[in-house]
Order: structure tokens, then C-alpha cells, then sequence
């Protein structure tokens, strides 16, 4: 084989990267800033937005016996604009990665992508020599936060990843860990 | 109506009064919406936030003041900014001539539901506007469908009003709960119960909330006619819906419960509560029914609540003819 191909030829699929950067603040006081870090930390509305059987997760997630409403994170937006994460639940296609890139573009400005999912993460299973359908991690499209590894994830798994942005935004973890399950 | 000083002053007071009124509602529905929905679905809802989630809908609104304000291309700047000013603002207007309590009428004023029903028709205008000027092909469906639907559900609104206007003989929203009496029994709600129930089913529809979101349905239309609104443009699309159904439930307790009358003791608190029990009633049919089509929406206006709203008016002509 030639070059190790990750599954991303961008001029052949038509897929690119997503572009854009983060501007500096034009208030700069850390007041301000943790105060408005805090309010987006407990209010993540996620994109309605789901690829495969991790989205069945995602909807477990916010269903009654594990309620991700509890941390404020249930109001589900239809419309990009008004949502502040991208949970990417399940496989990406090369024929869905333009779409994907798409949507996390027309986000608005303070964004958060939750990688959910072996698939996701790096092809999981659809990850073998000569694929050529799967796009080996949403990661080569987009600026990924959090990765939630699982095939597919317990909801548990995601409820811990949306508290790793939680305290990715706020530099604190909010929420009493777990108990570890002896082995 | 003479125009003194003292009047101007109590005219902007009861302005500050309602502004402060629609957004500590806006704030209380958003978070009462969540938790109803989360019993209703058998979960605990916003729980974490501030102590029982409470502060959850504060966290919310921060936010989207921090988010990014975006505008599409090609979009209409100017409307694009002004559909969202413009859906707020006019209701302030609305709540002037409601009495909230025996001495409690902003503006007491003859015609007060002309004043109420005229302007109502602001609020299709801004989701007109808002849809048009985003330059999206959702948003202007959501506005089409916003427009039609409105149209449509003001004409059995009106004419179940029109019902009680003729028993009471006036359009004075204070004359209309004079007429009526402290206990239940004696309520429009008793003696019109038809209209009473038309008036219900239109004022969902009016305020484009389920089962007859079908401007922002999400499952067809990303979200209708707020597409492409994100940050505080939302937020006031949302402060908007919320203050218009404060006012439709406002005018139904003022029409139809009697009003700030109540067994004991009259009061603006009986208006109150009321008009929450009434929003609680449309959060309730929110989350409890599906979303009806579009052309289902349509048929159960034209072909159900028109025929019967005329029905209603014409007999309830007929009966004050006979016996008054």
C-alpha cells in the first residue's frame, strides 16, 4: 500500500475540514468571563442531530431513567443556530461529512462537539484495510472536546462526557464522582 | 380622557409594571415548562441548577446573551433586528387595558378588546418578518404557515368574545367581570360554555404553541421562523410567546372565570391565579399531545370552530333577544 490512507481524501469526496478559529474576548476580565462560563456550562442545548445507533443513546440519555435535563442540557435544538453542542452519535459517512462539517459551522460562536462512540472516535469496527465509505474520526473534519468511547456508549458514559465539558468550560468538575465498581 | 401629568406618570409606571410582569413570567414559565414537562414524561426535570433546577432558567438566558449574534447572508439586516423588538414590544401595549384587580386597570379604557384584538395581529407580523427577512426557505415557510394559521383561528377568537360582549352589552374588559358574578356558577364559563371552549382551542393557536406549533415545527421545519435567530434574538422570540400567553390566559380569566372576582375576598391575586391556571393548562396540552398537520389545523377551523363560533353567536342573540 501507498500512503496510509485515514480514510479522508478531501479533494476526491469533496470533504474539508471545518475553518475558523476562536477571536479573543473584547471584555477580558476573568470576573466576567467565569461568570458567563459558568452560565454556558450548565445550559448545553444539543443539535438534534444523531448518524447512527449512538443517537439511540443520546435519546436514552434525555429519556426518564437517566434525564440529562437534570444539568440543563435536555432543550434539544432543532436549528443549529441556537445550540451550543454537537454530539457526533455514531458513524460518519464520507457522504454525510460534508453535512456534519456544515452544521458545526453554521454553530454559533461558543461550541462544544462531544465525539460519541467508537465510530466516531477513530472508523470503531468500520475500520479495516480498504474501506472506503467511513470516515476514520470525526476529529479529521472537526475540533472535537470530548471523546465518549463505547459501542455504543452507556448513557452513563454520556451524562460523564457532558460533564467533562462542563469542566472543560468552567476548570471545575461540578458533580460528585461515581464510585468506582470493584472488579 | 384628559391628558395631565398625573396620567402620563401612571401610564409609564404601569408600563415599567408590565415589562417587569412579562419577564419574571417569561422566567417562572420557562422553568415551570421544563419541570412539568419532565413529571409529565416521568422525570425529574431541571434538578441540579440552583436548588430543584430553579435557577435554571436565569442560566439559560445568561447564555444566550453571551451567544454569538448571527446574521445570514443576504439577509435583510435591518428586519432581521427589528422582527424580534417588534414581536416583544407590542404586547406591552395589549396588557394596558386588562383589570388585574378592582382598582387595578392600567389604562381604564371603553373599547378595550378592540384595542387587545387589533394590535394582537402585531405579533404574526414580527414572525412574518423575522421569517422573511433571514432569508431562509424554512423561515419562510414557518412565516406562511404563521400567517394562515393566525388568520384563520382570529375569526372563531373574535367570535367567541363577541358572545360575551352581547350578554354583557360592553367592550369595557372591567364592565365585562362586573357583569359577572363572585361564584363560579355565575361565570361566562357557565352560561357560554361553547365559546368558552372555541376560545381555548384558538388562543393554543394564536400563540403557536403544541399541538398547533406548526410555525416552528421542528420535525418539518427546523424551527419555522426563527431559524436562523441565535443569542438574544431567540430569547426575545421566546419572551414574546410567553407574554402573549399570559395575555390570551389574562383575557380568558377576564372573559370567562370572572375575573379578580372569586368566593371570598375580590383581588388582583384571583386574576393571578386564574390566568396561571390557564397557562398551566396550554403547558399541559403541550407536552401531553401530538402536533396536528397542517391541513388538519385548517379543517378544524374552517369546517369545526367557524360553523360552531356562528352557531354560538347566533343563538346567543337569539336568547338575550327573548329575554332581555
Amino acid at each position: 500500500m501507498a500512503a496510509p490512507d485515514r480514510g479522508l481524501t478531501p479533494p476526491r469526496a469533496g470533504i474539508a475540514p471545518a475553518k475558523g478559529g476562536i477571536l479573543p474576548p473584547i471584555i477580558n476580565l476573568r470576573p466576567i468571563n467565569w461568570f458567563f462560563d459558568v452560565n454556558r456550562a450548565m445550559s448545553l442545548w444539543p443539535v438534534t442531530f444523531g448518524l447512527a445507533c449512538c443517537a439511540i443513546e443520546m435519546m436514552s440519555v434525555s429519556m426518564a431513567r437517566f434525564d440529562m435535563a437534570r444539568f440543563g442540557a435536555e432543550v434539544f435544538r432543532p436549528s443549529v443556530r441556537q445550540a451550543d453542542l454537537m454530539m457526533v452519535t455514531g458513524t460518519v459517512s464520507k457522504k454525510m461529512a460534508p453535512a456534519v462539517v456544515r452544521l458545526y459551522e453554521q454553530m454559533p460562536a461558543p461550541k462544544f462537539v462531544l465525539a460519541c462512540g467508537n465510530c466516531a472516535i477513530s472508523g470503531g469496527p468500520f475500520k479495516f484495510e480498504g474501506q472506503y465509505g467511513i470516515v476514520e474520526g470525526v476529529d479529521q473534519l472537526i475540533p472535537v472536546d470530548v471523546y465518549v468511547p463505547g459501542c455504543p456508549p452507556r448513557p452513563e458514559a454520556i451524562l460523564e462526557g457532558v460533564f467533562a465539558i462542563q469542566e472543560k468550560i468552567t476548570g471545575r468538575r461540578w458533580w460528585p464522582k461515581a464510585e468506582e465498581i470493584p472488579s | 380622557m384628559e391628558l395631565s401629568l398625573l396620567y402620563f406618570v401612571k401610564i409609564l409606571v404601569a408600563v415599567l409594571a408590565i415589562i417587569a410582569l412579562m419577564v419574571g413570567n417569561a422566567i417562572v414559565m420557562v422553568y415551570v415548562e421544563r419541570k412539568a414537562a419532565g413529571f409529565i414524561q416521568r422525570r425529574p426535570g431541571p434538578y441540579e441548577v440552583g436548588p430543584w433546577g430553579t435557577l435554571q432558567a436565569i442560566v439559560d438566558s445568561m447564555k444566550l446573551l453571551a451567544k454569538q449574534i448571527f446574521v445570514p447572508a443576504n439577509a435583510d439586516y435591518i428586519l432581521f433586528f427589528l422582527a424580534p423588538i417588534l414581536a416583544f414590544f407590542p404586547v406591552l401595549l395589549l396588557f394596558l387595558p386588562i383589570p388585574f384587580g378592582p382598582y387595578l386597570t392600567s389604562w381604564e379604557t371603553p373599547d378595550g378588546i378592540i384595542l387587545i384584538l387589533a394590535f394582537a395581529g402585531f405579533g404574526v407580523l414580527s414572525n412574518l418578518l423575522g421569517g422573511w427577512a433571514s432569508n431562509n426557505k424554512y423561515g419562510v415557510l414557518g412565516a406562511a404557515r404563521a400567517v394562515s394559521q393566525s388568520i384563520a383561528y382570529e375569526i372563531p377568537l373574535i367570535l367567541a368574545l363577541l358572545a360575551v360582549i352581547y350578554q354583557a352589552g360592553t367592550l369595557n374588559l372591567s364592565e365585562i367581570v362586573e357583569a359577572q358574578g363572585s361564584w363560579p356558577w355565575q361565570w361566562n364559563l357557565v352560561c357560554q360554555p361553547l365559546a368558552f371552549f372555541i376560545y381555548l382551542v384558538s388562543l393554543v393557536a394564536e400563540t403557536n404553541r403544541a399541538p398547533f406549533d406548526l410555525p416552528e415545527a421542528e420535525s418539518e421545519l427546523t424551527a419555522g421562523f426563527h431559524t436562523e435567530y441565535s443569542g438574544m434574538g431567540f430569547a426575545l422570540f421566546f419572551l414574546a410567546e410567553y407574554a402573549n400567553m399570559l395575555l390570551v390566559s389574562f383575557v380568558c380569566a377576564t372573559f370567562f372565570l370572572g375575573g379578580y372576582k372569586g368566593p371570598i375576598l375580590d383581588g388582583f391575586w384571583w386574576t393571578f391565579i386564574k390566568a396561571y391556571l390557564v397557562m398551566f393548562f396550554i403547558v399541559w396540552i403541550r407536552w401531553t399531545f401530538p402536533r396536528v398537520r397542517f391541513d388538519q389545523l385548517l379543517n378544524i377551523n374552517w369546517k369545526w370552530l367557524l360553523p360552531l363560533s356562528l352557531l354560538n353567536l347566533w343563538v346567543t342573540a337569539i336568547v338575550i333577544k327573548v329575554i332581555g
